[in-house]
């Protein structure tokens, strides 16, 4: 069975023809292009491939492209501005040195934008949990934390959201 | 990590959906969030034939508060019910998992796939809630008691849908959620949930559920009989708890043998019972 | 205006931070083909009979391969290793099995067909027939007569016994007035990077180009081309985006050998990316060894002598440097203390599991954690503070360098230094305090240390190479530094970053030399391609070796720069230097800018001196005299609740030093990883299989990785002791972390419970061992 879905993927209206078995990462990764949503586990625990599914936060390994017809997906590389600016969160990821291999990179921004939209100002202790379905295993987390508060300092709420 | 083939509908109404179902045979699988099937599907530990979306359904999101009873649709997901400001209701709901899968997971679908791990099912049982389901034979309501059979598995029969969950609102109770685990995102080791009402210092009504003790969520009887009637008071609460391994039959793996969860579930009881009880 | 010893921004990130990275699984090449192996659900089994044939009729698939079709596999699996004088059984290992599995993964048969799914339903139809054997599982039993024979082969599940030692032992034991004996276990675990492991390889017109999530891709083509029978020259290995390593990606893979076979035998690209579940079954594990540890001390608290019977176990196959591994460890098994007499004996074990290989730190974790458990233990014993012993026994910082007992040389050290800068932080005594206040309220704090020191740099060859410790290559560095006309540089380096920020730190430390901003200066790492064979990224070599050789030869093309401005500006070369961004005549404001010099070397050569060949480019390769020694000091604070037996680290301060910081930014950021890395090891992550064989922790759901929600902000901090072993005073900082970090928190856990009466336990302090641990006391 081959099924055709519309999705609207970072502002564009997208279509793909698809299994029901596909889940929304490979459809993203090898049917869009959009790479940068990435695949760390097989379990739902890894968060690497953390996408917004009408303005919130899923694993797109936990979802299938079915599921997404007629829904919006925002991934990291909608993330910035049309002209290329970068939100603050990827800023705040930059300037505090919160990545190293970058794999888990996309997600975890994508993770926090969701959290500063529930939440503008958190403490550390809620960006730690509001975190924790997301593993880094190269920063410790210290600078990630650094980079989510950056944001959330430079960031009015309602933006946040992508 | 990729799903066995199968089939897939996305009805419009929740009779096309049941009759989808129906003709799907019994392997057949209505899905919701997908948060309790789609890893086992990936996994390939589960391999329906034909999964049937609910999403198009309509009527089945959303909180309501009628005469005491919070009606919650069977779509709504655990991110709603978090910031629901609904006490131990909400604290449950944003306890499990992490906030992507609280953003997806529903109420329905979690109660449906009865995993005696996850938290919901133990709230349901603990507030004395009841499902609604639909399915060929018309609509019944199962009371929570009923519902949980054994381990991943409940009463609802193929080709039925639940479609909504009533809880009691528990106006003047103190409610508390204890789930105790390796790690933030991890399934409960051992959870504790209790409510409870006091009048004139006494417990007028108390309530325990456990998580992950047996094949179902259970009721913590033994507490509740020792504790109704008593002084709310932390003496009492202590003595009431050291009955809550009774009945029970926890599961051991790597993390936990019987034992310890025994005693998990006993500092856990104290503890929900503790917080529930405002002390 | 400098940049080295700046907190630069990375040159890599915005790509990382746009989701524009590259990593092996992203890319497509065009008719590319999907692998997928099928592995064995058994942990010691004969193969009775493979049938393919449901597996290859089904759609989309291409062919389906056992052991049987590898005739032109002309080798077996490599391991590097072969000790002078020692004799290690090897077994042999091929890509994919030959009659028999030995543990749960083994690979049997790869599937090829056009689609992930097609090849993964298509494995799930390939039926083996297993005749079970009996499995071993624990390397004790594994090592006692009657025990079942992973290899039959051998008659015995012993690899091999290697000991190292110096001073007379006996001598010192004799001395002393208290021994302490502990058996200290470091568990098993895996390395576990985010990105799981991937490779495609295209082969076409006899030339192989694979690409591959690796830290060692020169490695992988010299392997490559030995079990392929092919020459290195029709063999590209490209490492492109690379998701963290941490060992796991040290290795000469199977399935790097099936992907590019399979494209050779099929004229077509294939590409095979592991499932989490695959790494954790099958991608080599680390530690698992059990170290027996007596520790002889006079009652004033003088260490006088070390004894350490290791017995390691390697799981069923030896990997490219599997039974290395504790050697590595025992280099620094007397740590930073100043020990006459030491001795480790290594028994290597074979069992039905995993094998065992590189995963950060490689046998210094565990003589890191092994010695600073047991001199928390003996000071218990003592009834000496932790600190006062270790201070008593510490190298003395004007002993460097300094030759240990068994005759390795500490390049330099300060390590009343690092703790005295580590208590400036940590107010010790207010602790105590707090500690005894909170604990009349239940609350149970506790406090650990650890100083280490650890051996990396790795290089230099005269030492670790055939003649020496006996690894078959050599573990030099290369680089090449090529000023382009325009004046902007690409710098090729042999290591191969996937995390580091090599991009980064690589382009300040040319820049530098050059007079440029570190923005016009590129890296190229991890291609064979490119520039000269490396040797990449693995024992925190890349600064300290790999560094080295690009300043090196950044330094032969200023000295170029500056025979070319002298010849220009009619001075002498040895009045040019490098200042504000120009070759600048000194006590002038005559000067050039590289692109200037560049321009000149490309375009006029003619004006170039007499003789002076074109162009600008120079390269270097570097093998160091000596390893790098960095060290430090950590603390660790746990709340451990003792009614469950969780534990929390709520504190953790870090004083290491690394000799010069060239980017302390991203020293940071090591170092916070690589606590974190020791944090999971002490508390959460544990790869564990039943008796059966059977591996009980397959998936991350089971495999506890820390989140950020386990781990507190650290406070770090750093002391400068140059490294007199390279120009650059440099160490390596990938795995100090690590290496530092396990024994803090069990000593911490030990001292939050000593109360309780729990003087010692192993790690991994669940919450079900601390509470078992607290039963047994209260007992």
């Amino acid at each position: 069975m081959r099924v055709t879905i519309r999705v609207t993927v970072n502002g564009d209206e997208r279509t793909a023809e698809v299994e029901p078995r596909d889940l929304l990462v490979h459809t993203l990764r090898d049917e869009l292009g959009l790479t940068g949503t990435h695949v760390g586990c097989d379990t739902s625990s890894c968060g690497a491939c953390t996408v917004h599914l009408d303005g919130e936060a899923v694993k797109s390994c936990t979802v299938l492209s079915v599921q997404a017809d007629g829904h919006a997906v925002t991934t990291i590389e909608g993330l910035s501005g049309a002209d290329g600016e970068l939100h603050p969160l990827q800023t705040g990821f930059w300037e505090q040195h919160g990545l190293q291999c970058g794999f888990c990179t996309p997600g975890m921004i994508m993770a926090a934008a969701d959290l500063l939209a529930r939440n503008a100002n958190p403490t550390e202790e809620e960006i730690r949990h509001g975190l924790e379905g997301n593993l880094c295993r190269c920063t410790g987390y210290h600078n990630i934390v650094k980079a989510v508060q950056q944001a959330a300092a430079v960031q009015a709420p309602e933006e946040v959201r992508a | 990590m990729i799903p066995e083939g199968f089939d897939y509908v996305r009805p419009a109404s929740l009779d096309d959906a049941i009759s989808a179902l129906v003709d799907g045979g019994e392997d057949a699988k209505p899905l919701a969030g997908g948060h309790s099937l789609l890893p086992l599907m990936k996994l390939r530990f589960s391999a329906p034939s034909i999964l049937v979306d609910l999403q198009g359904l309509p009527g089945l999101s959303g909180i309501q508060r009628e005469n005491g009873t919070l009606r919650v649709g069977a779509l709504t997901r655990h991110a709603e019910l978090q910031e629901a400001g609904l006490g131990v209701i909400s604290e449950t709901a944003h306890k499990i998992a992490d906030q992507q899968v609280r953003n997806r997971g529903t109420i329905g679908g979690s109660l449906a796939h009865g995993d005696p791990a996850s938290d919901l099912p133990t709230l349901l049982l603990a507030l004395d809630g009841s499902v609604t389901v639909q399915g060929p034979d018309g609509q019944r309501v199962i009371e929570a008691a009923d519902l949980f059979e054994d381990y991943m598995s409940t009463s609802l029969r193929h080709g039925e849908i639940l479609t909504e969950v009533r809880l009691p609102a528990l106006e003047g109770f103190g409610g508390a959620y204890e789930k105790f685990t390796r790690r933030a995102e991890d399934w409960a080791m051992v959870g504790a949930l209790a409510v409870v009402q006091g009048s004139d210092g006494v417990v007028s009504d108390v309530r325990v559920g456990l998580t992950h003790m047996a094949s179902t969520p259970l009721r913590a009887s033994a507490v509740e009989e020792a504790l109704r009637g008593k002084p709310l008071d932390a003496e009492s609460i202590a003595a009431a708890a050291e009955h809550a391994a009774e009945g029970t039959n926890p599961p051991p793996d790597g993390n936990a043998t019987a034992d310890y969860k025994r005693h998990l579930a006993r500092v856990m009881t104290r503890r929900a019972l503790t917080r529930a009880a405002g002390i | 205006m400098s940049s080295v010893g700046t907190s630069l921004k990375r040159k890599e990130d915005p790509r990382m931070i746009t989701g524009r990275g590259n990593y092996t699984d992203d890319m497509t090449l065009p008719g590319m083909l999907h692998a997928e192996f099928v592995r064995s659900s058994e942990a010691h089994a004969r193969i009775t009979n493979i049938d393919i044939s449901a597996a290859a009729a089904r759609p989309g698939i291409i062919g389906v391969f056992t052991g049987e079709d590898l005739a032109d596999v002309v080798a077996a699996m490599p391991m590097a290793w072969v000790p002078p004088g020692i004799e290690v059984n090897t077994p042999e290992r091929w890509p994919l099995v030959k009659g028999e599995v030995n543990h749960v993964g083994d690979a049997i048969a790869l599937v090829v067909g056009r689609s992930r799914g097609e090849v993964v339903d298509a494995a799930a139809d390939v039926i083996v027939d297993y005749d079970p054997l009996p499995a071993v599982t624990d390397p004790e039993s594994a090592l006692e007569p009657g025990s079942p024979l992973v290899h039959e082969e051998l008659g015995t599940n012993r690899s091999h016994e290697w000991s190292l030692g110096g001073g007379d032992v006996d001598a010192g034991f004799a001395a002393a007035d208290v021994v302490v004996e502990r058996r200290v276990v470091n568990h098993r675990v895996s390395g576990a990077p985010i990105e799981p492991r991937s490779a495609i390889a295209d082969y076409r017109a006899g030339e192989l180009t694979l690409w591959s999530s690796t830290q060692v891709p020169h490695f992988v083509r010299l392997f490559m081309s030995i079990v392929l029978g092919t020459s290195e020259d029709k063999v590209r290995v490209v490492a492109p985006d690379v998701g963290g390593g941490f060992g796991a990606k040290l290795q000469f893979c199977a399935e790097e050998v099936m992907v590019s076979w399979a494209s050779r035998r099929l004229g077509r690209p294939v590409k095979w990316t592991e499932t989490r579940s695959d790494h954790m079954a099958t991608c080599h594990h680390g530690r698992d060894q059990v170290a027996y540890v007596r520790m002889g001390a006079t009652r004033e608290g003088k260490i006088t002598a070390l004894h350490v019977k290791i017995i390691a176990d390697f799981g069923a196959y030896f990997g490219m440097l599997t039974p290395t591994i504790p050697s590595l460890g025992a280099f620094v098994m007397t740590g930073v203390y100043d020990i006459p007499a030491v001795k480790t004996d290594i028994v290597g074990v074979f069992t039905n599991k995993c094998m065992t290989d590189a995963i950060r730190g490689a046998g210094r974790p565990e003589a890191t954690h092994m010695i600073e458990v047991c001199i928390d233990q003996l000071a218990a014993e003592l009834d000496i503070d932790r600190l006062d012993l270790r201070r008593r026994n510490f190298i003395a910082a004007d002993s460097f360098p300094h030759e240990v007992a068994y005759g390795i040389v500490y390049d330099s050290g300060n390590y009343e230094g690092t703790l005295a800068r580590l208590l400036e932080h940590f107010d010790y005594e207010e602790f105590r305090a707090e500690q005894a206040r909170l604990r009349e309220q239940g609350v149970y704090r506790g406090i650990g240390f650890s100083t280490y020191t650890e051996i990396c740099g790795l290089a230099p060859s005269r030492v670790t190479g055939p003649e020496g410790f006996g690894l078959q290559t050599g573990l030099w560095e290369s680089a090449v530094v090529r000023v382009h006309p325009s004046g902007a540089v690409t710098v090729f380096t042999g290591t191969s970053g996937h995390g580091q920020g090599h991009d980064t730190v690589f382009a300040q430390l040319a820049a530098d030399k050059l007079g440029v901003s570190p923005e016009v200066v590129e890296v190229v790492h991890g291609d064979t391609g490119t520039g000269p064979m490396g040797l990449g990224t693995y024992g925190s070599r890349s600064m300290a070796v790999g560094g080295e050789s690009i300043a090196r030869a950044a330094d032969r093309v200023a000295e170029k720069c500056k025979e070319i401005v002298a010849h220009q500006l009619e001075a002498a070369p040895e009045d040019i230097e490098v200042a504000d961004g120009t070759f600048r005549v000194r006590g002038t404001e005559k000067g050039m800018a590289l692109a200037e010099i560049s321009g000149i070397a490309h375009v006029r050569p003619e004006l170039l001196p007499e003789g002076m060949e074109p162009a600008l480019e120079e390269h270097a390769f570097y093998d160091p005299e000596n390893f790098v020694f960095p060290f430090g000091a950590h603390a660790c604070e746990v709340e451990v609740d003792v009614e469950t037996g969780k534990v929390q680290v709520t504190r953790y301060l870090a004083v290491d030093d690394c000799g010069n910081p060239l980017n302390p930014m991203l020293i940071d950021g090591q170092v916070h990883g690589g606590i974190t890395h020791g944090i999971g090891q002490a508390i959460y992550e544990q790869i564990r299989y039943d008796d059966a064989g059977q591996l009980v922790t397959g998936s991350l759901v089971d495999y506890a990785l820390p989140t950020a929600a386990e781990v507190p902000s650290f406070v770090t901090d750093r002391t400068v002791t140059p490294s007199p072993v390279n120009s650059l005073g440099v160490k390596g900082i990938g795995e100090a972390g690590t290496i530092a970090s396990s024994a803090a928190v069990v000593n911490a856990v030990i001292d939050a419970l000593r109360p309780l009466g729990v003087g010692y336990m192993n790690m991994p302090c669940t919450p079900l061992r601390v509470w078992t641990a607290i039963q047994e006391a209260q007992r």
